[in-house]
């Protein structure tokens, strides 16, 4: 499923909204997710999953090319976690 | 860090300040959109949200594992696990946004 599906879908399931209006809904919900996770927020969807930030430390790293070693700097990465009612669900525990 | 947790309820908020909707409609469709891609994961499909990233499932074989406690074996069935793949965009803007905290 890609994006432009997911909101057809939405879409076809609210036909007393415009399509551009369920496009916006759509990207203001993951537009607010990158915003969070940018302001070192996290963001918690019980029974999806967790969004959040973790902090890489700077390291020394090497070009496979060359073998030359690089200094890394520290940083952020987002990281996801399922939730467990959707683990379950993957694992067919329906509840 | 400003280690502030949001939830569905400020999914919700977002989408009522974008659109004109009510507070309740709103939580709904932001409900609907989680289901949705739940659904289309449980069926084993990929969920790829284009600027956002891919969610994706994968199936684990069965292996032996170990109680680190006791250090007894036991058995860990055949699973699948979610992923998900950050596109470069988020990326990129989280770590701009948390650059030297």
């Amino acid at each position: 499923m890609i994006r432009s599906e997911l909101i057809q879908k939405l879409s076809d399931e609210n036909p007393h909204l415009y399509q551009r209006d369920v496009e916006r809904i759509v990207n203001a919900i993951f537009e607010e997710i990158i915003d969070a996770l940018s302001s070192g927020n996290r963001v918690e969807l019980r029974g999806f999953g967790a969004f959040s930030v973790k902090k890489r430390d700077a390291r020394v790293g090497r070009n496979p090319r060359t073998g030359e070693s690089v200094s890394v700097e520290e940083k952020h990465v987002p990281f996801f976690k399922a939730g467990k009612l959707l683990r379950d669900r993957l694992n067919g525990q329906e509840s | 860090m400003a280690a502030k947790t949001l939830t569905r309820m400020d999914l919700s908020e977002a989408v009522f300040r974008e659109v004109g909707l009510s507070r309740n409609e709103s939580s709904q469709l932001v409900e609907r959109v989680l289901e949705m891609m739940s659904d289309a994961l449980v069926d084993g499909e990929q969920v790829k949200i284009s600027s956002f990233g891919t969610f994706s499932v994968r199936s684990k074989t069965a292996r032996v594992g170990r109680n680190p406690k006791t250090g007894e074996e036991v058995p860990i069935s055949p699973r699948r696990v979610m992923t998900f793949r950050p596109s470069h965009l988020m990326k990129d803007r989280v770590a701009a946004g948390n650059r030297g905290q």
